[in-house]
């Protein structure tokens, strides 16, 4: 066992086939990790199982094979210690604002007051800006308002980590923006360890520190992990003038349109260590991927630089 | 809105009015033709010529039945002859009562059935062979059983009840999305508050649906069940009035019972409303 906050090791997932047997694995080989007060985030193609991996990290789904550990223990079945955001906010239509996260709440300390509860949640709904919303109820509000209230249930139980299923994905572009700095700020101010997946290539470098590569499935797995080497006090207004931000934005783009295709086939099979995929820092400028012994004929892979650690 | 629902209500009087004229026009007495001594004597030995001998009674005749029987509903002169709204009385009790215990029944059965998919399949057999069956074909079964008409006639009640309250319910609850499902699953919360604060408001307008229809049936029930059963009841009244020929009473009977199965509907649908949610 190591000291990562979150390990994951050697996850698997084959879904059965229509007609009995099985399918090809969606993703097999899967190892990362992930320290406390990081913000991962997972990009891929739709079917390379990134929801899959956060619903067996949620403890909603079974993996095949593998197995994950959070804080030194073994995840197994849902818990409190992990708050899920779901893509679709998942609010109870029937229970105002209020309710939905008091709802939380009083799972994670039955034993509080009705006061305590209202006040402990209305904190929470003051932090994404519903503070006037509360009594709402879901059919109410805008979808940007929905995924607040559920952005404030997850929060509201201070899970140890956090899991966003692409959160934002059925936003438009404004509302998305205004979220994203909401979150950004909640994050910085309580260094919470989230889990995201996105499809959106801005949204992981200004919010992660860390960003997972998946190859397409089936049989996908963790092609590298790209480090957003900016400083962590980022802002959507400012940070495409800094030039590491061109170059992380290019080297995800390059990625999911040219080499995502081909990651688990040659290059897979010659370079790639799937229990350690290449850490690349693409926004570091002038650091060169280092020079591994090719075969003759074979073009060595756009990595900007490999740190095995 | 309002000039809709006030032209509506003048459209409906209007075609009250238009069938009471048609009906009174349809049941005038035709005069006789004028008979000559020994004949018009011969007639009215008969009972012919006579003017309530019109056979179907005119929209006058059965509104003096409304009128006798409203200006007093609560009377009772022995078993053959009590007031209306006794007899409603004594049919809503059976069909409350039926229909209650098929509550207490149906909806925990349906919830169980609902949450597993295993039970839905193994019942699913028994609910399709005994949801068709006419609810009277059971009463040969309770009479005999049961020894009792009374007990019966709630019996048969129960029996029509509980299929469209069973099957709904079953449905509302195998339907609820996995998304709420899910986030009380990420919330540990406990299988109790699971089905008392995610399961039973989700399928709450789905079981409400399925009340409102067992109500609908029950009340199509009684009428007949009570027919066959005797003794008490707006059924046996129909039947009762029909053995003395007096179709005004049978009328007015028809009127009530349909006035009822409306109000009961209605509260139905109010409750309907206070569950159902927007999403």
């Amino acid at each position: 066992m190591s000291t990562h906050f979150l390990l994951v090791e050697a996850l698997q997932k084959v879904y059965p086939a229509a007609g009995g047997g099985t399918n090809a694995p969606v993703f097999e080989d899967i190892h990362f990790h992930i320290d406390r007060g990081e913000f991962v985030c997972i990009v891929g193609h739709s079917g390379c199982g990134k929801t899959t991996i956060l619903n067996v990290l949620a403890g909603l789904e079974e993996a095949t094979s593998g197995d994950a550990f959070m804080d030194g223990r073994e995840v197994r079945g849902p818990s409190l210690d992990r708050g899920v955001v779901f893509q679709s906010h998942a609010l109870m239509p029937w229970m105002s604002v209020l309710g939905n996260v008091a709802f939380a709440v009083k799972s994670k300390w039955p034993e509080w007051s009705k006061e305590k509860v209202r006040e402990h949640c209305t904190g929470y709904l003051e932090m994404v800006g519903l503070g006037a919303a509360i009594d709402k109820k879901p059919a109410e509000l805008s979808g940007g308002m929905k995924q607040r209230v559920g952005i404030a249930r997850a929060f509201a139980i201070q899970p140890k980590m956090l899991l966003l299923d692409e959160p934002f994905g059925a936003l438009d572009a404004l509302t998305r923006g205004t979220i994203q700095d909401e979150l950004l700020k909640i994050v910085q101010a309580t260094h919470q360890t989230v889990f995201m997946i996105t499809h959106d290539v801005d949204e992981a470098i200004l919010l992660a520190d860390k960003i997972l590569l998946m190859s397409n499935g089936p049989h996908a797995k963790i092609a590298e992990i790209v480090e957003v080497t900016m400083p962590r006090d980022r802002t959507r207004a400012g940070i495409h003038h800094d030039p590491q931000y061109y170059r992380i934005r290019n080297h995800l783009v390059d990625f999911l349109v040219n080499r995502s295709k081909t990651y688990a086939g040659a290059e897979a099979g010659m370079f790639h260590d799937p229990r350690n995929p290449p850490l690349v820092r693409p926004g570091l400028d002038g650091e060169r991927a280092p020079v591994l012994a090719l075969p003759t004929g074979m073009a060595a892979p756009q990595l900007k630089q490999v740190i095995n650690n | 809105m309002r000039s809709l629902k006030l032209k509506a209500a003048v459209i409906s009087l209007l075609l009250f009015l238009l069938f009471i004229g048609a009906w009174h026009m349809a049941t005038l007495p035709k005069e006789s033709t004028s008979l000559a001594g020994a004949s018009a004597e011969y007639a009215a030995l008969m009972g012919k010529g006579a003017e309530k001998s019109g056979g179907f009674p005119p929209p006058l005749e059965v509104g003096r039945a409304f009128v006798k029987y409203l200006a007093d509903p609560v009377y009772d002169h022995g078993p053959n002859d009590k007031g209306i709204a006794i007899q409603l009385g004594h049919s809503l009790a059976r069909v409350g009562l039926g229909f209650f215990l098929a509550v207490l029944v149906a909806v925990p059965l349906g919830f169980v059935i609902g949450m597993s998919p295993l039970l839905l399949r193994a019942f699913d057999p028994f609910i399709q062979v005994l949801k068709p069956i006419s609810p009277l074909a059971w009463m040969p079964l309770a009479l005999y059983t049961l020894k009792d008409s009374n007990v019966s006639g709630i019996f048969v009640i129960f029996i029509c009840s509980i299929w469209p309250m069973l099957i709904n319910t079953a449905f509302g609850v195998a339907s609820v999305r996995r998304d709420w499902i899910n986030v009380a699953r990420t919330l540990e919360v406990n299988p109790l508050r699971l089905a008392f604060l995610v399961i039973l408001p989700a399928a709450a307008p789905t079981i409400l649906t399925g009340m409102r229809i067992s109500m609908g049936i029950a009340w199509l029930v009684i009428v007949a069940a009570e027919m066959l059963v005797g003794g008490t009841g707006i059924g046996y009244f129909v039947w009762n009035e029909w053995n003395n020929l007096a179709l005004p009473n049978v009328i007015f009977a028809i009127t009530m019972i349909g006035v009822v199965g409306m109000l009961l509907d209605m509260i139905f649908g109010r409750l309907q409303q206070l569950v159902t949610y927007r999403e």
